[in-house]
């Protein structure tokens, strides 16, 4: 038998292999992805249409698809979440049976698997209400997936706002609605922006919701039509469009291009390099709100 | 005098604002409840009617090992054995939560109780980062790293269970770390001194005080992996191999309930049996996604008291 | 706690167990008063029977320790507590039951101000602090809005500190400036009621003695009810004084009567300094 002082040794040699192991595997994944993809990266590769048969097609369209179904994303799923954030904290008898529920609800539509979020989208949105394969799917699809996440972090950051800030708007007979748009909505907002650029991140990476939804073809743009209702216009809703996430899922189970590792390290790596970039830029933001918020003019 | 009197006894622009704002708010709020109860409306709906319009038997469906929804056995009745599947997915979702665990548990530790400051400089952050990282590439990093890896070292394609299980364990190995960071975090210091102060050593502390009073979190983090571990579709079915059979072992290509279903729903016909078998396949995972919640709830629970 | 109460009370004889000062409405102009106010958190009562009479233009300041019940009292007096509790009983405001259902909250709370422990300024310049309610009430007239800034801020003995930045942002500012800006911003208003809930107790003591000049200043113009815990300052400032304990009130009288010569004995004790 070991005696205590053997095994306290022992134990954390194990655990600092335990770490490193753990450290290098993380390296590893992220360092493979960036030395396969980054050499591959080239302003064609980022910028050219993917091709379906032959080596040298890009990502172009996908990564434009990629940020427009993000902001279409946003555009639907942030009032919503803001609105239901409101409401969960500034409003809500927290005791009530029915708010108690809904904050059940609201985490159990957290847990789902995206493939059930996208099949569901699929179902309703483009078979019932005929709204076909389309980045209006798609957006609402990512909508259902980032609804809970970002009425939580709503809710958090409001929660971080001191009561005393209420209580100063109440005593002077301004309503709720006229504190919570004025002041705590103002005070809050350095982290809710970050909530929502990491919310960002998260959305721009899946691609589970996505196949059914927004579909996984990416028919070529025009760039020079930015008129939303012509079928090739970037901006048109109604088209379907593969993202960067589904075009790597798409290339590695079915491609057929001589280049599909190359093409898939590539756009893997475009797709790291911007999850870090949202990472960065929430934390970025947060200071910068952060100080103008606070600043002594 | 009286003016005042009658505007306290009549409603103010404040107080129909208020009441705009939380008309407002509120529906926000029904609108995600509805979405919640819409999803489970239509996919329970979809995915009984292959018991109550298709008249498959349930217990064929749940124990049946032959899956071919399209054909029909000797006595016509088709073949929806979902149990390969079901399996399957019960077994990469284990299989990576086991290997998972003791990682997340070790690295925890290492950098919440002996290295804190390279805790916080550089793996936190990067842990954090991972949680991020989108599944399909974790799908990719699998399909070009660990199935040649499997192939080489035990012959056969590469894609199956195994493959299957190690892509979830590395996909699933930041949330869980991350998670059972802040549990860690969250035991109070003085345990750690009074602990100390008794004469133990480090690892005692950590073993019989820390580790032991935030069971019921890292228990949490693990649940919560094997939920996302089971949910995750695409990631697996880049490596499984997508071959809806009773895994002989772990690697010959197999299937989970997330890879045949994302595979078939745009290969079959709305309303068919195909399709609505498939939508079963769904149910299940939503049905499981409901039990990870119930568990997840039960151990807060006993850990509140 | 009452059985409590009363079994101290009987050991001590012959003083009575309670003395409230009965207000004489001809000699008396009464600005707010309450009838069988109870408060209650769930099922735990932190204030009842509590019948008080406030004079206009004077100040009154409610005393006693911690857990007394006087600040509950005074956040219910603008139905502040009406989220987190149930409040029963009569508040008399210009003829009218202002803890009643008809009443609009918001409007009410226009004429009966409060000012809290810890400042609270939002996070705005020290002009927009103090205009942003009027201009939410509806008010808009820029030079209208620029005098109410300059008098209030005079009143509450800001003007001569600020006048210069007054686009500088409030949370610069000190403590007791901070404080004193929330006064002028409660004022700026023109309330009848102000309510103070010990608005000292997180300052300095030349910041706290600023702040007690500039309520004997405000005194002129409203109704002023105090929640302190320093006894030298309610009796320092304040006309009259209401002594809580345990949820009730147990004296209320003259200031200058409560400080020499209290009727009841918790409050001798209390006054005394034999607990608190």
């Amino acid at each position: 038998m070991l005696n205590p002082k053997q095994s306290d040794k022992l134990a954390s040699v194990m655990l600092y292999t335990i770490a490193g192991f753990v450290i290098l595997v993380l390296a590893a994944l992220v360092g493979y992805i960036l030395v396969q993809g980054v050499p591959h990266l080239s302003w064609h590769f980022l910028t050219s249409p993917s091709s379906a048969f032959t080596a040298g097609g890009g990502i172009g369209v996908q990564l434009f698809n990629s940020f427009y179904l993000l902001i279409m994303t946003m555009i639907i799923s942030f009032p919503i979440a803001l609105g239901a954030g409101i409401y969960l904290h500034e409003y809500a008898n927290q005791k009530n049976q029915f708010i108690r529920l809904t904050r059940t609800a609201i985490e159990i539509l957290s847990s789902l698997p995206s493939v059930v979020v996208g099949l569901f989208g699929f179902l309703l949105f483009v078979v019932q209400f005929k709204l076909g394969f389309s980045i209006l799917s798609g957006a609402i699809a990512l909508t259902f997936f980032n609804l809970p996440l970002l009425t939580r972090s709503v809710e958090d950051s409001l929660r971080s706002i001191p009561n005393l800030q209420r209580e100063a708007g109440a005593a002077l007979g301004l309503s709720r609605w006229e504190t919570v748009g004025h002041i705590i909505l103002p005070a809050a907002v350095p982290s809710i922006v970050t909530g929502v650029v990491l919310s960002a991140g998260r959305v721009f990476g899946e691609a589970a919701a996505l196949i059914y939804t927004a579909g996984q073809s990416a028919p070529a743009l025009d760039f020079g039509d930015w008129n939303p209702f012509n079928t090739a216009s970037p901006l048109n809703i109604m088209r379907p469009a593969e993202t960067l996430a589904v075009h790597i899922w798409k290339v590695n189970s079915e491609g057929i291009m001589p280049d599909a590792a190359a093409v898939s390290a590539g756009a893997s790596a475009v797709l790291i390099i911007a999850v870090l970039l949202f990472n960065f830029l929430a934390r970025f933001l947060s200071s910068v709100l952060y100080k103008h918020l606070t600043a002594t003019k | 005098m009286d003016l005042i009197r009658e505007s306290l006894l009549k409603k103010s622009k404040a107080s129909k604002k208020d009441q705009f704002g939380r008309v407002i708010t509120f529906s926000a709020l029904l609108l995600i409840v509805l979405v919640v109860v819409s999803i489970f409306w239509f996919v329970a709906s979809k995915g009984l009617a292959t018991f109550f319009s298709n008249k498959v038997n349930l217990w064929d469906f749940l124990s049946g090992k032959n899956w071919a929804p399209g054909q029909t056995d000797a006595s016509g009745t088709p073949l929806t054995g979902a149990l390969p599947m079901i399996t399957g997915s019960f077994l990469v979702t284990l299989m990576a939560a086991l290997i998972a665990t003791p990682f997340a548990i070790g690295t925890a530790v290492f950098m919440t109780e002996i290295s804190p400051k390279r805790g916080a400089k550089i793996l936190g952050p990067v842990t954090e980062l991972l949680v991020g990282i989108p599944s399909v590439v974790y799908g990719f990093i699998g399909l070009s790293v660990i199935v040649p890896t499997l192939r080489y070292l035990f012959g056969g394609s590469g894609f199956g269970i195994l493959a299957g299980a190690m892509v979830l364990f590395v996909m699933i190995l930041p949330t869980v770390t991350s998670m059972t960071v802040d549990t860690l975090k969250s035991v109070p210091r003085h345990y750690r001194e009074s602990a100390l102060a008794l004469g133990a050593t480090r690892w005692q502390t950590i073993y019989k005080v820390i580790l032991r009073s935030a069971t019921p979190g890292i228990l949490t983090a693990v649940v919560f992996g094997m939920a996302r571990a089971f949910g995750e579709a695409l990631a697996v079915q880049m490596v499984i191999g997508n071959a809806s059979l009773m895994p002989k072992d772990l690697t010959s290509p197999a299937s989970t309930l997330t890879s045949i279903l994302t595979q078939g729903i745009g290969n079959t016909v709305m309303g068919s049996l195909e399709n609505n078998v498939l939508w079963s396949l769904a149910l299940i995972l939503l049905l499981m996604s409901l039990v990870f919640n119930i568990i997840i709830r039960a151990i807060a629970k006993k850990g509140a008291i | 706690m009452t059985a409590n109460l009363q079994g101290s009370l009987n050991l001590t004889g012959s003083q009575p167990d309670r003395h409230i000062y009965q207000m004489d409405k001809d000699k008396h102009e009464i600005a707010l008063s309450t009838t069988d106010l109870q408060v209650a958190y769930g099922n735990n009562v932190a204030l009842q029977n509590a019948d008080l009479s406030f004079e206009r233009f004077k100040i009154t300041s409610l005393i006693g320790a911690s857990g007394s019940g006087k600040s509950t009292f005074l956040r219910s007096l603008n139905r502040m507590n009406d989220d987190v509790a149930t409040v029963g009983g009569q508040i008399m405001y210009r003829g009218l039951d202002i803890n009643s259902h008809d009443i609009d909250v918001y409007e009410m709370r226009k004429h009966i101000g409060m000012v809290f422990q810890r400042p609270n300024p939002f996070a705005k310049s020290i002009s927009d602090n103090i205009t942003f309610a009027l201009k939410q009430h509806g008010m808009h007239d820029k030079k209208k809005l620029a005098e109410i800034v300059e008098t209030s801020l005079k009143q509450a003995a800001l003007w001569d500190e600020v006048k210069d930045d007054l686009k500088k942002s409030a949370l610069s500012l000190s403590g007791g400036q901070q404080q004193r800006l929330v006064i002028a911003r409660a004022i700026a208003m023109k309330p009848d009621i102000l309510l103070l809930d010990e608005p000292a107790s997180a300052l300095d003591p030349i910041s706290s003695s600023k702040i007690e000049d500039t309520l004997m200043e405000l005194k002129k113009h409203y109704t002023i009810i105090i929640v302190t815990h320093n006894m030298q300052q309610a009796s320092r400032i304040s006309d009259y004084t209401a002594f809580f304990h345990a949820g009730e009130v147990i004296e209320y009288d003259l200031t200058r009567k409560i400080f020499t010569r209290p009727k009841v004995q918790l409050t001798i004790d209390y006054v005394n300094g034999n607990f608190g």
